[in-house]
């Protein structure tokens, strides 16, 4: 089992998927529930499997393990396996999915397909991180839109079909780019094999395109195609409108999954392909970057405080948190990325469980306006407590995982340059603000709006989901050490190949504050 | 044995906040509140036995990575032994005092079960206080800092059905972010010059800090003082320093007990002892330690000044404790740290007593605040009397000038503010000096204004309110006894160790005296211009003094820095001006309001501009709201719907918007479901694809 666990933890979702699709018939009640047991189950037994990935993985060593390598057709290969940097986000997503199809028990309208996309979504995003051939990573990558678009566009809010298409063009739109730059990656180095490509060095001597010096040359151009694909999946400002339109569109278990697991597609890209791949480029760009995820941070806070829907403010809020991520991995050192990997693993428990929050009220007053809420602690005390605790995390409480993130990646930045770190140290100050003040107005108060007097508290299933995310999030806090050993070496090769390619290429970039 | 005395609140907190369903409201009181009490005894034993060496606890790993390796560690020395009984003893009389006042809280209607969630919140933050003074490196210190900062958020927003109550935690907790900004900032810093966050490591740097440039934002600074500087923004938040003090006086919308506790003796004293913990480093920062003195002094002016005029009871206490914090700040920036601390101890009993108190008052005349509707109240409420005339005895600072016998006889605010006016003068920083003197005149007006409204005259406001003021029960007035002891007490008995010779202070804060290179800190950096003077005299007597190195016991005082000895030795006229303005402000206020009670109105009318700044607190929350509260808003409403909406909607992605529609159209004719098989057998088609050739493949 053991040399094929990886393909087994993919595609268990997928057959499942395969199963309901051909055998199972009707869209009684009897059909439903079998659906969503089918599709728990299959989700369960995945999260199992990858346990097995865990306990069997050897965090010292920063190499691919569980490696995979098959002939396919047309002369491709299938390869798939993990390391240090990848095997967290496969953790991530076997973890959250049973989460997110129990927290869809309550759909009603096509419940066999809905399981099915979430089926085959689990496939694809566990794909994307395994995923050690480029031509299957972008299969794997692009094709994880569709089901997305589909949850979106058939089970969303009212605007739905605005929201999924600007979600399915812009992130589209921005992957073209990339496979350009994939097909010249394979024609300067004759494979698609990543640990090959990882090892190759990509051409950086400075030229001029239409008149332009071009430093760090291709690579630099590379960098720039791929960082249109990976800035739109982040999102960063300023392509990050589509962010917040699907977030208020998309079905409480969509947004679970889209802020958990399919916005860290977008940062694994940059520590898979952009850093090592091209590290000259990252080295000219990086400053940019760094200055895109300041603004970011900044911008969307304060956009944040303004909102009077509250999934559009955790999406605003998710844009800012994403922007230490980048901050981090573009600060290159341990700190910065081990930080920024950190804030993503843990911003898929706080954020999945703040929109998780937000369905739970939704589910009950069908409206997401903040002004429509208010007393709720009144009724629901339960939830006043766990949407305190994912609020607390969510402006990085120490104590929680979203500390240690924010804090690893601030750190690393000020390293590198002072003045991206006072302003991304700002977002401590607002991030409070508006995270409070949301729970000020949805939760405290007394409870006067004649609608809410008969809301009641989480249901059994409810708090089933969210003790299991309570319970990371206090863990990873408190004992940081299972993610940070497991990155811990992976990143330090990384960087230490990273340091070496600049040094080599004898690349100069200025950046200010240091 | 500091482990159980450190998890014991917590483990009361998770019973009290968990646990009251199972065992009952009572009982999980009672045992939140005897855990507490554990923890007391407990820290009494380790402050009474300590000996003087630092100890450190490694309890577990928390953020490694790279060269960043923290833990959960305790660090056991004077310092943290001091805060240890401050914090528990408080805590637990506390936590005493809140089966009275919180019994029958109108906040609350009938059946709402309240009493475990507030003892919760308190055993929490007595837990996250305790985290803070116990921490060995400065995140984890900043965990403590946080969740204190969390504790005091949800206890100031406690009467969640206020409005009132809500605006202040939220007031509270984002201004605490602003000095945290500082404070977060500064530790990134000393990473990156010390490549560690432990105390330890940090302070066997401080004297290669105090040479080496920090290139920070757009310019070059020494990096020793930047460090401090940002240190201390983190400081003024939590102690509510001048310029971040405005959630202090809101955060009175808590319940009292929680006002005594969080904000008045413990949680408003963490930025105290952080300069007091940080003082190896602090040593080296002389430009710092001026800025320091600086705001500690203008915070003392500024918060007396507005005390004066206020009228809700508990405002008047709030400011009070904005103002004697000044003081401590004033003493750790002059290099007197002990004496800081002393007076951080002795300031925790009469300020939780004067708080106590006048929640006993609250709780009998039925939750009245305001001082106007009190009056005459002595003999209706004759204990909860006397302990608010004890502690307003040893905030005034009453006792008896130049007698010395062995110690100095007063109360202990007697003792320890005068020993911060002394070092004061002895540190030739005139301006703090005389700012703290007029202080204590205003410290000295508006507590015994407080005594006469509420105590003297005649009863005011509600007939049927004042009729049925009663005494508090029992478990209200036996903290207030114990407290009693220490306002009056403590001052004498810690004279020596927190402000005696050098030799006794040193032995107390454990520094071995052992010589070791003799640093001259001031020599090193060309700055410290302030108190370089006071090298000048007294120096002859103390040159072979022995100073550690830095870190060696808690404190540290460089060999250049004798204002503790000077301060001994200061002309007797500076001795006798806290007496004096004491005097002063008692005269002042009898005749104000004892002598002739229209004087005060009769006053505020004619000098009705300087009346209105004052009761508007000089106007800072207008300015604050002006200048950062609603741009704030209006610039991310603007960036919102002009920013996202037009800009980048509307251009960047402008292409895409002529595209969304024609596809919506598409969509909409297809909607009958086609559309999604379409994609569907796509998606369904790519899976099979790759599931296939993979397991074809692996036949192979």
């Amino acid at each position: 089992m053991q040399d094929s666990l990886l393909s087994l933890i993919i595609f268990i979702p997928s057959v499942a998927a395969a199963i309901l699709a051909l055998f199972l018939r009707g869209d009684d009640e009897a059909a439903q529930r079998n659906a969503k047991w089918v599709a728990l189950a299959a989700t369960t037994l995945t999260f199992v499997l990858s346990i097995f990935l865990y306990t069997g993985f050897d965090p010292a060593n920063p190499d691919f393990q569980f490696v995979e390598e098959r002939e396919w057709l047309l002369g491709l290969q299938y390869k798939m396996g993990v390391d240090g940097i990848s095997i967290l986000f496969v953790l991530l997503t076997t973890f959250l999915m049973p989460l997110v199809i129990a927290s869809c028990w309550d759909v009603k309208t096509r419940v066999k397909d809905y399981m099915i996309a979430f089926l085959v979504l689990e496939t694809l995003m566990i794909g994307v991180f395994c995923a050690l051939d480029l031509i299957l990573f972008y299969l794997f990558f692009e094709a994880g839109l569709i089901p997305m678009f589909l949850i979106i566009g058939i089970w969303g809010g009212k605007e739905r079909i605005y929201a999924s298409f600007k979600f399915f063009l812009y992130t589209l739109l921005g992957s073209v780019l990339m496979l350009v730059a994939m097909i010249y990656m394979y024609l300067d180095a004759g494979t698609t094999d990543i640990p090959t490509l990882l090892s190759h060095q990509f051409g950086s001597e400075n030229f001029s395109l239409l008149g332009i010096q071009i430093m760090g040359g291709a690579q630099t151009l590379m960098f720039l195609a791929f960082f249109a694909s990976f800035a739109v999946k982040m999102p960063m400002w300023p392509v990050h409108t589509w962010l917040p339109d699907a977030h208020v569109q998309a079905p409480t278990a969509g947004s679970v999954v889209l802020a958990a697991i399919l916005l860290k597609m977008g940062g694994y890209g940059f520590l898979r392909f952009s850093l090592p791949m091209f590290p000259v480029g990252s080295e000219v760009m990086g400053p940019l970057v760094l200055w895109l995820s300041v603004i970011a941070i900044v911008y969307t806070s304060l956009v944040a405080l303004a909102q009077h829907d509250m999934k559009k403010l955790i999406a605003y809020s998710s844009v800012a948190h994403m922007g230490y991520v980048t901050m981090g991995i573009f600060a290159v050192n341990q700190q910065g990325i081990d930080g920024a990997i950190f804030q993503m693993i843990s911003h898929g428990f706080i954020s999945g469980a703040l929109f998780l929050c937000v369905g739970v009220i939704y589910d009950r007053m069908h409206t997401r306006e903040i002004d429509a809420y208010g007393g709720l602690v009144n009724r629901m005390p339960a939830y006043a407590l766990i949407f305190m605790l994912f609020t607390m995390a969510n402006v990085g409480l120490p104590g929680t995982s979203g500390f240690i993130g924010e804090f690893l990646t601030l750190m690393g930045i000020f390293q590198k340059n002072t003045w991206i770190a006072m302003f991304a140290t700002t977002g401590v100050i607002l991030s409070a603000a508006y995270a409070l003040w949301l729970y000020r107005r949805v939760v405290m108060g007394d409870l006067i709006k004649e609608s809410l007097k008969s809301i009641t508290d989480m249901t059994g299933r409810e708090r089933a989901i969210f003790a299991p995310l309570v319970f990371m999030t206090i863990l990873f806090g408190v004992y940081p050490a299972p993610i940070l050993d497991m990155i811990g070496p992976s990143v330090s090769a990384l960087i230490n190949n990273y340091t070496t390619a600049v040094l080599d290429s004898g690349i100069v970039t200025h950046m200010a504050g240091h | 044995m500091e482990t159980i005395l450190l998890f014991a609140p917590l483990v009361g907190a998770l019973v009290c906040g968990f646990g009251w369903k199972l065992i009952g409201e009572q009982a999980a009181c009672v045992i939140a509140t005897g855990l507490l009490f554990l923890s007391a005894i407990l820290s009494w034993i380790v402050f009474l036995t300590f000996d003087g060496t630092m100890q450190q606890i490694e309890i577990l790993r928390w953020i490694q990575s790279g060269t960043l390796d923290t833990s959960w560690a305790i660090r056991l020395d004077r310092l943290t032994a001091i805060m240890l009984i401050v914090i528990t003893t408080v805590s637990s009389l506390v936590h005493l005092y809140s089966f009275g006042y919180m019994a029958h809280d109108e906040n609350f209607r009938e059946g709402e079960v309240y009493k475990p969630r507030f003892f919760a919140y308190l055993s929490f933050f007595t837990f996250a206080m305790l985290m803070l003074v116990t921490a060995d490196n400065l995140v984890q210190m900043f965990f403590g800092w946080e969740g204190v900062g969390v504790a005091s958020y949800l206890l100031i927003g406690f009467y969640y059905r206020k409005p009132s109550a809500n605006a202040a935690a939220i007031k509270a907790f984002v201004v605490n972010r602003v000095g945290d900004f500082g404070f977060a900032l500064g530790i990134f810093g000393l990473f990156f010059l010390v490549d560690s966050i432990n105390f330890s490591d940090i302070f066997a740097a401080a004297p290669e800090l105090a040479e080496t440039e920090l290139s920070f934002l757009w310019a070059d600074w020494n990096a020793a003082n930047l460090i401090m500087v940002l240190l201390f923004i983190g400081a003024m938040g939590k102690s509510a320093q001048l310029f971040l003090h405005t959630w202090l006086p809101d955060a009175m919308e808590g319940p009292t007990p929680v006002s005594a506790l969080i904000h008045a003796a413990t949680m408003v004293t963490a930025g105290v002892f952080l300069v007091c913990r940080m003082s190896p480093l602090l040593e080296f920062a002389p430009e710092a330690k001026t800025l320091i003195v600086i705001l500690g002094s203008l915070t003392a002016f500024f918060a007396a000044t507005v005390g004066l005029v206020q009228n809700d009871i508990k405002r008047v206490i709030a400011y009070s404790t904005c103002s004697q914090l000044g003081y401590m700040f004033v003493a750790a920036g002059v290099g007197v740290y002990s004496v800081a601390m002393f007076h951080l101890l002795t300031h925790a009993f009469f300020k939780a007593m004067l708080f106590l108190g006048a929640g006993s008052v609250i709780h009998a005349m039925h939750h009245e605040q305001d001082m106007r509707n009190y009056g005459g109240l002595r003999k209706k409420i004759p204990y909860t009397f006397w302990a608010m005339m004890i502690g307003t005895l040893a905030i005034t600072g009453v006792g008896i000038p130049l007698l010395y016998v062995g110690f100095p006889v007063g109360f202990a605010g007697f003792v320890s503010k005068d020993a911060i006016i002394e070092s004061a003068y002895a540190a030739d920083a005139g301006g703090a000096f005389w700012l703290l003197v007029v202080s204590a005149l205003f410290t000295s007006f508006y507590s015994w204004r407080l005594m006469f409204m509420t105590f003297y005259g005649k009863p005011r406001g509600d007939k049927h309110t004042h009729e049925h003021a009663h005494e508090s029960p029992r478990t209200m007035l036996a903290p207030l006894a114990v407290l009693a002891v220490g306002a009056v007490f403590s001052g004498m008995v810690f004279y020596k160790p927190f402000f005696g010779s050098f030799e006794s202070v040193e032995k107390f804060f454990g520094i071995s005296g052992e010589k070791h290179a003799i640093v001259q800190p001031y020599q090193l950096s060309p700055v410290g211009v302030a108190y370089a003077a006071s090298e000048g005299e007294g120096k002859d007597d103390h040159g072979a003094r022995h100073v550690g190195e830095p870190g060696d016991g808690a404190i540290f005082m460089a060999e250049s820095n004798t204002v503790l000895d000077d301060a001994h030795h200061v002309p007797k006229w500076v001795k006798f001006s806290p007496f004096i303005a004491m005097l002063l402000g008692f005269v002042t206020a009898w005749f104000f309001y004892i002598k002739d009670t229209s004087l005060p109105r009769r006053l505020a009318e004619s000098q009705q501009p300087l009346y209105q700044f004052l009761l508007n607190k000089w106007y800072f929350d207008e300015l604050y709201d002006v200048v950062f509260v609603r741009p704030a808003k209006w610039i991310g409403g603007f960036l919102w719907r002009r920013g996202d909406g037009n800009v980048i909607d509307g251009s960047i992605n402008g292409v895409a918007m002529g595209i969304v529609p024609f596809f919506t159209r598409l969509a909409g004719r297809a909607q009958s479901g086609f559309m999604f098989h379409y994609a569907f057998a796509m998606v369904i088609g790519i899976v099979i694809l790759i599931s296939w050739f993979a397991i074809g493949g692996s036949a192979n």
